[in-house]
């Protein structure tokens, strides 16, 4: 199984070149102008309730009636209130108390949710069903009835009742945290750290707080606004610690006298809405940081890159892997020289380039190749389904005489589904879960035959009849998890070839499915392509596949045809060096290991199944 | 390397590294006083020092749960895993802990097996680290271990997501082999590399094999893979073990139904040999009734 490196691939040590590093979570929070501003404001409300004393000498309580409704300016920047208290200095002493009350609910609710939720999530069992059971209760409990009876007990203390607000707000930090450490407990490097031996409390500081600790902090600016307006709601009520200057305390006096002195509203009216608004926007930049960065957040796992690096094009015309196949009035589909661009960060990258194909009815092309190599993109150009970045540009694609690129969209969906069908490689992914097979077998049908529903029905059971399934009835009837990824790459295949399509194209059809699976959809298919004419564009990497099915084959590499051959030339003479070290690289032939020397094969136990 | 069999009793025969002995292994079911569902039912395979033995089977086989459980990250119902002649399924948290210098893991999936927010050379120190290793000491045995797995030297400075599957496939190896063990359980090591990647990779564990002497449970759905790393191979059907023996005879006339199914469903790649192989299986499966 030695294989000749000739292709030195990604593999090759240097070969690949240094992403640029991510940057840090801060850095890129700074870069978001909405998140500058944010941070410049609470910056400022904090920065001016702490030094309080130092911009103003006027005392937040002490009231004389001389002043009561001063205006603007003198003494009283801001003027005064109904009672001669000075503004500016009971909203910067108010801001201190929101900011301790916030502080306050945040650091319990973080207190008793990110333990119990980390608990929880990691040990699961009788412990987190006792704590998903009390954190529902509380959730389930109206937060401001119970607020309320918890200050009639303990009576007006702003600093209590913030506290016992935090405790309300614990079960939506118990669940975000037990909900991410769930997520990230299945993960295999959890697995991986626990066989290298690492203790529980190591894994958890190590490999699971780090996950949890971004949707936390997100959750932390969004219940500080919270508590900041729940806190005004409590003190407007005059519920809160008495003799204290207070926002909701300033909105009180301004409604007792909404009518004499209107504008005593806006100070703290503007003060409550601008620090919660700053942190619900913050809350949000801290996410979209995150999720730039794209780790961290549950749910969002680092997923392998699509699109290939860009490479030098440029290559003689004169391609010595031109397709083969019949450039004349037979071909069912013309493809000459496809070229597929997405943009990319350094300028753009080419994942098809120059490709050429063309498919006879009843003929089967395979596209092999492996990960990066352009085969799906290739596949998903004829479909019409790049995604909107894509730049596709080719000389030619035409599908029985029609060129499909000059179709409107319309157009295009009467030939898609109708005549041009396709088979996915996720068979489970491609299954709406919300809807019964046979519904979503039977509206294509409908809209492209426009038969009654009576007939589209039993048209489909006699598709799931064909491509194999013993039970028809059942299957039509039933949603897509309650069967089996076989069946549902069989549904699929019944879904394609529903309307009778001239042309097949189908992804890989087989990868997700197990081997004895895999030879039945293929007998499948052959059987079906023969028996319809079907011209079929098979994508796989897998050379037996292609042994198995294919009449011709491409062989793919980054981007670029190497190879075009019918397949027994293919196998017995390859030309491109590629090809060579691709099939050299296949084990089917490669010689068993022996026993270890001390045992003969003999020994080794046999047992037969009953 | 130092052995465990310095503590536990003295092993009666010469040595199998790993004994698994009528393994049963169930998971709890969903839903109301539903049976258990037994994934494995009553496995028996050895594996002695430096031998690879392969464990083939399709999905639902049992065969990521016997090398779980084998990991003790799966719950032994009944039965017994001897390693080294001392029983280690029934292990409290720090004595299984403490095997983690002997029995390793190479997980399938690359791209989650490596945490995506530690760089590789954290990855790779942190076992080291765990077990008392100094820093420096363990810095330097992640340069040669990069090496080992041919990574440059500076990969220990990159996350993960900077490497392609084959890297990651061999950061995770050079993970397993930071401590010297005896047995790594590889969970389809290769299935999610691309063709002439795993083969690269396959000839790094052989190589690996051969040059340290650490034996190896290999697990994967593919008799070819199977057949080119393993001394010795097992077939698993629906929780038990239907056919074990040499990889050539195991692989290419095997006796069990099950198998014979198996091996001609896999296509080879050359069409005529292939259009043989798919009339042998018709002809079985006429013959064993569909």
């Amino acid at each position: 199984m030695t294989v000749p490196e000739t292709n030195p691939g990604p593999a090759a040590p240097g070969g690949a070149a240094p992403l640029p590093r991510r940057s840090s979570l801060p850095r890129r929070l700074l870069r978001n102008p909405m998140a500058v501003v944010c941070l410049a404001v609470l910056a400022l409300v904090v920065l001016a309730s702490v030094c309080a004393p130092l911009l103003t000498s006027a005392s937040p309580t002490r009231s004389s009636l001389n002043d009561a409704f001063a205006p603007m300016g003198g003494s009283h920047p801001l003027g005064a209130d109904s009672v001669g208290r000075d503004i500016l200095a009971r909203l910067l002493y108010g801001g201190r108390v929101s900011l301790l009350g916030g502080a306050i609910a945040v650091a319990v609710a973080l207190l008793i949710g990110v333990p119990s939720g980390l608990l929880a999530g990691y040990y699961r069992g009788r412990l987190d069903a006792v704590a998903s059971w009390v954190a529902s209760l509380v959730m389930a409990a109206p937060a401001i009835m119970v607020l309320l009876v918890a200050i009639a007990a303990i009576g007006p203390n702003t600093n209590a009742a913030m506290a016992v607000l935090g405790v309300i707000l614990a079960p939506g930090v118990f669940r975000l945290v037990r909900a991410s450490v769930t997520s990230v407990r299945e993960e295999l490097y959890v697995d991986a750290a626990r066989v290298s031996g690492l203790g529980d409390a190591r894994i958890v500081r190590r490999h699971i707080l780090p996950v949890v600790q971004a949707p936390t902090i997100i959750q932390s600016a969004q219940m500080f606004g919270v508590a900041v307006v729940i806190q005004a709601g409590i003190e407007f009520l005059g519920l809160g610690s008495a003799g204290q200057a207070t926002w909701g305390a300033m909105l009180n006096d301004a409604f007792a006298n909404l009518y004499t002195a209107p504008g005593l509203l806006v100070a703290p009216g503007l003060a409550i809405v601008v620090s919660v608004a700053a942190l619900g926007l913050l809350a949000n930049a801290l996410r979209d940081a995150l999720l730039e960065s794209g780790y961290a957040v549950p749910g969002a796992r680092a997923r392998r890159e699509k699109a290939p690096k860009a490479r030098k094009a440029a290559r003689a015309s004169t391609d010595p892997a031109a397709d083969t196949g019949a450039d004349d009035g037979d071909a069912l589909l013309t493809v000459r020289n496809l070229k597929v661009t997405y943009p990319s960060p350094g300028g753009e990258s080419t994942v098809v380039d120059g490709v050429s194909l063309s498919v006879r009815r009843g003929e089967v092309v395979g596209l092999v190749g492996e990960s990066g190599s352009g085969k799906s993109q290739t596949a998903f150009s004829v479909l019409g389904l790049l995604p909107p970045e894509a730049r596709c540009e080719a000389d030619r694609i035409s599908f029985d005489g029609r060129d499909l690129r000059r179709l409107d969209r319309r157009s295009l969906n009467s030939l898609r589904g109708r005549r041009i069908a396709y088979v996915p490689q996720e068979p489970m992914s491609n299954l709406d879960p919300s809807f019964r097979i046979g519904t979503q077998l039977a509206d294509p049908v409908r809209l492209h035959l426009g038969i009654s529903a009576k007939e589209a029905r039993e048209r489909a059971l006699a598709l799931l009849e064909r491509v194999g399934i013993a039970e028809p009835e059942r299957v039509h009837d039933s949603y897509p998890h309650q069967i089996s990824g076989g069946m549902a790459q069989r549904v699929l295949i019944a879904g394609a070839v529903s309307c009778d399509p001239d042309l097949l194209i189908a992804d890989e059809p087989t990868t997700a499915l197990d081997v004895t699976v895999q030879a039945e959809v293929l007998d499948l298919l052959r059987e079906l392509q023969q028996e319809r004419q079907m011209g079929l564009v098979l994508v796989t990497h897998n050379f037996g596949v292609v042994a198995d099915i294919c009449d011709r084959v491409l062989v793919m590499q980054t981007g670029r045809v190497v190879e075009s051959a019918p397949v027994r030339r293919l196998f017995t003479d390859p030309q491109h060096p590629y090809t060579r070290m691709l099939l050299a690289s296949t084990l089917e032939d490669a010689p068993p290991r022996t026993p270890l020397p001390d045992i003969p094969p003999t020994a080794a136990p046999v047992q037969e199944k009953v | 390397m130092t052995a465990v069999s310095s503590t536990a009793p003295a092993p009666t025969s010469p040595p199998n590294l790993l004994e698994v002995d009528g393994l049963v292994v169930e998971y709890a079911a969903k839903g109301w006083r539903r049976p258990p569902f037994r994934a494995l039912r009553g496995v028996s395979l050895d594996i002695r020092a430096g031998e690879t033995v392969g464990l083939v089977g399709e999905s639902g086989s049992g065969k990521t749960t016997l090398g779980r459980a084998v990991l003790g990250l799966a719950p032994v119902t009944e039965g017994e895993i001897r390693y080294a002649g001392r029983v280690i399924s029934a292990l409290g948290g720090r004595e299984r802990r403490a095997l983690s210098d002997e029995i390793q893991v190479v997980f399938q999936d690359p791209y989650t097996s490596l945490n995506p927010a530690m760089t590789v050379g954290d990855i790779l120190s942190e076992p080291l680290l765990v077990s008392g290793t100094s820093r420096a000491d363990a810095d330097a045995r992640v340069r040669s271990l990069l090496d080992d797995v041919r990574l440059p030297a500076d990969a220990a400075h990159r996350l993960p997501r900077e490497f392609s599957g084959g890297q990651r496939q061999r950061v995770a190896i050079a993970r397993a082999l930071c401590r010297d063990p005896r047995l790594i359980v590889c969970d389809e090591p290769v299935s999610a590399l691309d063709l002439s990647t795993q083969s690269r990779v396959l000839d790094l564990f052989v190589e690996i094999q051969e040059r340290t002497g650490v034996a190896y449970l290999f697990i994967t759905h593919d008799l070819s893979v199977v057949r080119c790393v393993s001394h010795r191979v097992a077939v698993m059907y629906r929780g038990e073990i239907v056919e074990s023996g040499g990889a050539a005879t195991v692989t290419a006339q095997p006796q069990n139904p099950y198998t014979r199914r198996l091996m001609l469903a896999a296509p080879v790649p050359d069409p005529d040999r292939q259009r043989e192989r798919r009339e042998q299986r018709r002809s079985l499966a006429t013959a064993q009734g569909g």
